[in-house]
């Protein structure tokens, strides 16, 4: 049988071209809709907070599904990328147009963002675990009353008079970028050391892994991209206050993770964005947000220490059910043939 | 057949013949290390020659893979000196010994079980992969050539077991023997200087166990490199071992050719002699 293109790849780069194709598909989709005239307001509100969140989910599976290690704090380092990112901004409304400064503001909040990663990464080299998750959470806490309580932050009121620069293409192109560098990273060498310290710490140092040195390193790259979707969302909102992250959000971005499938960058995209979408779209439901999320962790945590719940999962994934369905369609064609 | 006799190197070790104008390399002197109270190994020497087979045995908890831990760094000793390949390995990490030159399998196995056979020998590769991380990031800069060579090494490591079919299969999905072989495909993709297995014919059948021996000896003279094995299995370790160290309460109790140790009284007493009384009971 010939084999096209498509079949020809290999199947990581098959993976990632179908994540990249659901993207661009909702951008293509979104974009006609507005052209057509179909696109609610309502509707349109929630696209830069979508690609915040997709960015948020993505890079925090690079700590929890890649990594293996627990983290609490993805909010804290969103906030100081968005801080550090607002107030470059800010400095430079009158001197540089929207299209550089936004770019600029986005690495300026992303590497100082990471540069907190790696301050936080320090403590991890000795924990691991519950101890971490809890180190993490604290970090971020403290990070946001420190916030509060400085003046060139903007203290409790907020810090005001950020351009709004955040589009959705902007949200869009920063989504890609990192699918780009997260999706390329874990089809590399630098990946393979990544996943092999949280399937075996051991066996890999004794390869020659750097476990210490990419610890540090994930943490840093995982913060550098919170950083960027801070400052998105940063310049996505009239008041950038401190109190939106505390670990309620670090939550949220966790359950993202969770329901995608630890591991799995195409789930935290897709459970990114229904989660952004779901709440705001069921008002009712938006008071028991956080209830629903603590019940969808646990039923997760359950099930995915279920053997039988994952047999069926693997029973049930879109893959199979389509080659099945190809395979169904494939003989009777043949049986007609023969017939 | 290898030449069996074990000339003294430099003064009160031994190693054998073929080994012995060149510098040997592994050394360890007055190894010691202590888990709170008890003391694991005490005053442990042991000096192995660049192509030598080397075993190291003796009864249940005597504290062979105690040893291994202290070599790999994954222990640092409480007491003693480790040269590797002449340099010392004080203060350094398990990944940075194995840079120095040493690798090795483990007792119970340590395989990245959810990675791929092939990747599995990949991270095994990794000191060895050009490719910077803007490369990784982009996949760009080099980053095709260097994967494939990658492939291409890692696939030639497989054959050598005979593996490379098996690529695709999650590691931890392999059988049990299959399992073994990889650790060691994998610690050899660190091109070691000297490789330690840790009971590598544990749950193998004799037929099996009998194929592991001719490989052992095939990647000695292959890779040109020093073995040093831990294992229960006495024909395997009279078959194929130069020099013998025999372990008892963390203490050497006996080293030489594997006729010395056959004849030592001390290790049939320590050693053999209990497991005859294990028979009995
Ligand atoms: N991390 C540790 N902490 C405390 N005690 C330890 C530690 N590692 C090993 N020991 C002790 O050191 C002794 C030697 O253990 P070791 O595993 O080296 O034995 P072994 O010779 O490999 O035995 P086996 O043939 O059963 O594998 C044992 O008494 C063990 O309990
Ligand atoms: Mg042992």
């Amino acid at each position: 049988m010939k084999k096209n293109l498509f079949q020809n790849m290999k199947k990581t780069s098959r993976k990632n071209l179908v994540t990249y194709l659901i993207c661009f598909s909702f951008f293509a989709a979104v974009r006609i809709m507005g052209a057509t005239d179909n696109l609610t307001r309502h509707f349109s509100s929630l696209l830069v907070p979508i690609c915040i969140n997709v960015i948020l989910a993505v890079s925090l599976n690079l700590v929890i599904g890649f990594l293996g290690e627990l983290s609490l704090g993805h909010a804290g380092f969103m906030s100081v990328g968005a801080y550090a990112g607002c107030l470059f901004a800010i400095k430079f409304k009158e001197i540089l147009p929207a299209a550089v400064r936004l770019p600029l503001a986005m690495l300026v909040g992303g590497m100082v963002a990471a540069l907190f990663g790696l301050l936080v990464g320090i403590p991890v080299l000795r924990l691991k675990g519950d101890y971490l998750a809890i180190v993490t959470l604290a970090f971020g806490e403290i990070l946001r009353s420190v916030i509060i309580n400085l003046n060139f932050t903007g203290g409790a009121s907020g810090l005001k008079g950020t351009p709004q620069d955040a589009t959705f293409t902007a949200g869009f192109a920063a989504v890609i970028l990192t699918l780009f560098v997260i999706l390329n990273l874990a089809d590399s060498k630098h990946g393979r050391a990544i996943m092999s310290l949280r399937e075996n710490a051991i066996a890999a140092s004794s390869v020659g892994i750097n476990a210490n040195g990419y610890k540090l390193m994930v943490f840093s790259l995982s913060a550098f991209f919170a950083g960027i979707a801070g400052v998105l969302y940063g310049s996505s909102v009239s008041i950038l206050s401190a109190s939106t992250f505390d670990y309620n959000k670090s939550i949220e971005i966790l359950v993202m993770v969770v329901l995608g499938g630890m591991g799995s960058i195409r789930g935290s995209v897709i459970a990114a964005a229904l989660i952004t979408i779901l709440p705001e779209s069921m008002r009712a439901l938006a008071d028991y947000r956080m209830l629903i999320y603590a019940l969808a962790l646990i039923v997760m945590m359950i099930l995915g220490t279920s053997e039988k719940f994952m047999l069926l999962r693997h029973a049930l994934s879109p893959r199979r059910l389509l080659s099945k369905a190809v395979k169904h369609f494939r003989y009777k064609k043949e049986g007609q043939n023969n017939g | 057949m290898a030449d069996r006799t074990m000339v003294p190197f430099p003064s009160n070790a031994i190693v054998p013949r073929k080994d012995a104008d060149k510098r040997p390399v592994l050394e360890a002197h007055h190894l010691g290390i202590d888990f709170g109270g008890l003391t694991a190994v005490e005053d442990f020497n042991l000096t192995i020659g660049r192509s030598e087979i080397a075993g190291l045995i003796g009864p249940n908890g005597a504290g062979k893979t105690t040893v291994f831990n202290l070599l790999t760094s994954v222990y640092q000793p409480t007491r003693g000196t480790i040269l590797l390949d002449g340099y010392d390995t004080k203060g350094k990490n398990s990944f940075q010994v194995n840079k120095m030159g040493i690798a090795r399998t483990f007792q119970n196995i340590r395989l990245f079980a959810n990675m791929s056979v092939l990747d599995n020998v990949k991270v095994g590769l990794h000191n060895k992969i050009k490719t910077s991380f803007p490369a990784s990031l982009t996949h760009f800069f080099g980053y095709s050539q260097a994967e494939k060579a990658a492939d291409r090494k890692a696939l030639e490591l497989l054959d050598f077991f005979s593996m490379a079919d098996m690529r695709d299969m999650p590691a931890g999905a392999l059988p049990y023997g299959d399992q073994r072989r990889l650790e060691i495909v994998r610690a050899l993709a660190t091109q070691p200087k000297i490789l330690l297995l840790d009971e590598p014919a544990a749950g193998m059948n004799p037929s099996e166990t009998a194929r592991l021996m001719e490989n052992i000896r095939r990647i000695r003279d292959e890779f040109d490199i020093a073995v040093l094995l831990i294992e229960h299995d006495m024909n395997l370790v009279m078959g194929i071992c130069e020099g013998i160290c025999v372990l008892n309460y963390g203490r050497v109790i006996a080293k030489g050719t594997p006729r010395q140790i056959k004849s030592n009284p001390k290790v049939i007493e320590a050693y053999l002699g209990k497991k005859a009384e294990g028979k009995n009971a």
